[in-house]
């Protein structure tokens, strides 16, 4: 009995969290090239929508998938040109991002509103995995395709980052781009591939939640969890796998407030899982003292041979 | 080869400044355009229709004005977070806090008549002010990052809203509808003839913009405050407080997005009603009008006018000329794109190349 409480929590924090995981971790790997992208919640809802509207018209949510991946990291790409190329305000490209997006998404989508997706994803088990007990029901079974390339995508990841030259090379440029300058890496080029790619990432969250989690689109229906995923970057330290634990353990709060559901107004329920983001950071910040909680060097700052 | 190459020019005289950031709304004007085309509206009669219905019709330029003054107030306050570089993103959640305080004191507290009015505003400051107090403590105590903070305080002020208006605070004669009941008459604010200008609100905003100009230009606090955004290094060495400087300033802007919200509730809707209903996304235009004005108070009450021309244009879009109520986010989005392309401009001229530069490979604008 107690047991099937974990699982079932950890699976329904998993189907929660998915998207949050999607879009930290693209957060996290721009991030560490030194860019900052406040324009997450953008790309995430231009990622539902287009995902939504293609998926619906082709009959394919695959496809759909792939439309908001490409889109997503478009954006991205349109951020690092934006921050690395003009050198402008990193805060305040990202903020116009997500202004524009979520503008942008509600005119795209406005005929397709409470028309439920014909063909959404489907739930499925991960063979031989799913029979783990306890780890096999909690994170193996029952879930969309996406959840578990998620998990995957954090393990690659967290490999790249930390056990590759790329990795070295990404994160060199994130905490001195002069020194990787120096070494011969070009550091626009590694920029602009770490922000679309985490522009890319941030897309699939988006499609997670209008191809397969609620399949359907409505209007600003990514509802801030782009903010809550830039939270969980620096929750998780920049650290994909952490952002895995951090995205469940996010997702399981947000599970078991419904328990008070009999107890607790429901508009004071839905406001929690931002209660808890602010918990987190300043949990973050207590845990690891003033210093920078090990946040990239020259994060937020753009890079010009010859300048400081 | 064309004999030019960017030069590095760091400080932009006011007449380039100004000259990008009409270029920057220019630029998505344009689009707009194209926007319009793309809805089966043909442009240039679309913005003539715009212009006749807002600028050139006197209830159309008064409804301009009315939205206006969100953004006046609250952009003025942001003028300073960011002079403060405090990148308060919660102007939106502070209106709502003003709001509802305001809505609180008109409900429940027994003031007297003529004290309502200011009891209400002064409730507003406060609670913006609160509601801007608490990123502030966790970013200069625990450098817990503020964009987030703000952010997530405005999704809780919009479910704390909807929770006072469904729950405790619903009204008693009203059945059907989720808000509270209706203010007294002696709480509403007084408005211009027949029109929604409550003027009240209008000149605490023009009153604000204007000290504020006048503190930043010709006071010691001003100066501390230029020299907090410019060089913080120079002005910790000053001796200036930072910690609460910063504090106190963040509450200031906070409050008054607060005042915004009072202005909202007691000179419009005269009751607390759906938080999408009482603040139309001005906490976060007014960024732009913050971003557009750049840093000066005085410009904001330009920008705010600009902003609020689309927020009012928004309605004829949708009236008159049925195009989708989505054109104003999504003309806000372009401003703020554009505003941020063309920032290079300011950075770098256009010079003849030199000689000697001209031998050297170098190119472009990464000199």
């Amino acid at each position: 009995m107690e047991i099937e409480l974990l699982t079932g929590t950890t699976a329904r924090a998993l189907a929660f969290s998915t998207p949050l995981i999607w879009a930290a971790m693209g957060e996290i790997y721009a991030e560490r090239s030194g860019v900052v992208n406040l324009g997450v919640e953008g790309m995430m809802i231009l990622g539902a929508v287009t995902g939504f509207i293609v998926a619906q018209s082709s009959g394919s949510p695959w496809l759909g998938l792939l439309a908001a991946a490409t889109v997503g990291f478009s954006v991205g790409l349109f951020h690092a040109f934006a921050a690395v190329t003009l050198r402008a305000n990193q805060y305040v490209s990202g903020l116009a991002i997500t202004i524009f997006g979520l503008g942008l998404s509600g005119l795209l989508g406005r005929d397709w509103v409470g028309r439920p997706l014909s063909d959404s994803m489907e739930v499925l088990d991960v063979p031989l995995l799913s029979d783990i007990p306890l780890l096999g029901p909690a994170l193996f079974s029952g879930q969309y395709l996406l959840a578990y390339l998620a998990l995957l995508a954090a393990v690659v990841l967290w490999f790249v980052l930390h056990h590759t030259r790329q990795g070295l090379v990404l994160r060199t440029v994130g905490e001195s781009p002069a020194a990787a300058d120096t070494a011969g890496v070009s550091v626009t080029l590694t920029r602009y591939l770490a922000v679309g790619t985490g522009g890319l990432m941030a897309g699939i969250g988006g499609a997670y939640l209008s191809l397969a989690y609620r399949p359907s689109w409505g209007e600003g229906m990514t509802n801030g969890m782009g903010w809550i995923a830039l939270a969980l970057a620096i929750f998780a330290l920049w650290d994909p796998l952490r952002a895995v634990g951090a995205g469940l353990l996010f997702g399981a709060f947000f599970t078991l407030s419904f328990r008070l559901q009999d107890r607790f107004p429901p508009e004071l329920l839905t406001m929690l899982p931002y209660v808890f983001t602010i918990f987190a950071l300043v949990l973050t910040a207590l845990g690891r003292g003033r210093r920078a909680f090990g946040a990239p060097e020259a994060l937020g700052h753009s890079y010009s041979r010859g300048e400081r | 080869m064309l004999n030019l190459r960017f030069v590095r020019h760091p400080d932009p005289s006011p007449v380039l400044v100004f000259a990008v950031s009409l270029g920057a709304i220019a630029g998505s004007l344009l689009v707009t355009a194209v926007l319009f085309a793309l809805h089966g509206v043909a442009p240039l009669a679309a913005y003539t229709t715009i212009i006749e219905r807002t600028i050139l019709d006197g209830r159309g330029f008064s409804e301009v004005v009315r939205k206006s003054i969100p953004l006046l107030l609250a952009g003025v306050g942001l003028v300073l977070a960011f002079r403060a570089r405090f990148w308060n993103i919660g102007a939106e959640g502070q209106i709502l806090a003003g709001a509802v305080a305001a809505s609180g004191v008109a409900l429940f507290v027994p003031v007297p008549a003529p004290l309502m009015v200011p009891a209400m505003f002064l409730a507003g400051f406060l609670a913006g002010a609160a509601w801007g107090f608490v990123p502030a403590i966790l970013k200069v105590r625990l450098g817990v990052n503020e964009i987030i903070t703000t952010l997530m305080l405005n999704y809780i002020a919009l479910y704390v809203v909807r929770w006072l208006i469904n729950g405790p605070w619903r009204g008693t004669s009203v059945t059907g509808f989720s808000y509270s009941d209706r203010f007294a008459e002696y709480a509403w604010l007084p408005t211009v003839g027949t029109t929604r200008l409550h003027w009240p609100t209008l000149l605490l905003g023009l009153g604000l913009a204007l000290l504020l100009a006048f503190v930043l230009s010709r006071t010691r606090l001003g100066f501390e405050i230029r020299m907090m955004g410019e060089s913080p290094e120079a002005a910790r060495y000053a001796g200036v407080n930072f910690l609460w400087t910063t504090v106190a300033l963040v509450c200031v802007s906070a409050g008054a997005a607060g005042l915004a919200g009072v202005g909202e509730v007691a000179g419009i809707h005269r009751r607390l009603i759906e938080p999408n209903s009482i603040s139309l996304g001005y906490g976060y235009t007014a960024i732009i009008v913050a971003l557009l004005a750049r840093g000066n108070p005085l410009a904001v009450i330009a920008t705010a006018l600009f902003m609020g021309l689309v927020f009012a244009a928004g309605d004829i879009m949708k009236v008159s000329l049925r195009l989708p109520s989505q054109m104003p986010s999504v003309i806000n989005g372009l401003v703020l794109l554009f505003l941020v392309c063309s920032e290079p401009l300011l950075r770098y001229r256009l010079a003849r190349r030199t000689l000697k530069s001209s031998q050297s490979a170098e190119g472009g604008a990464t000199g």
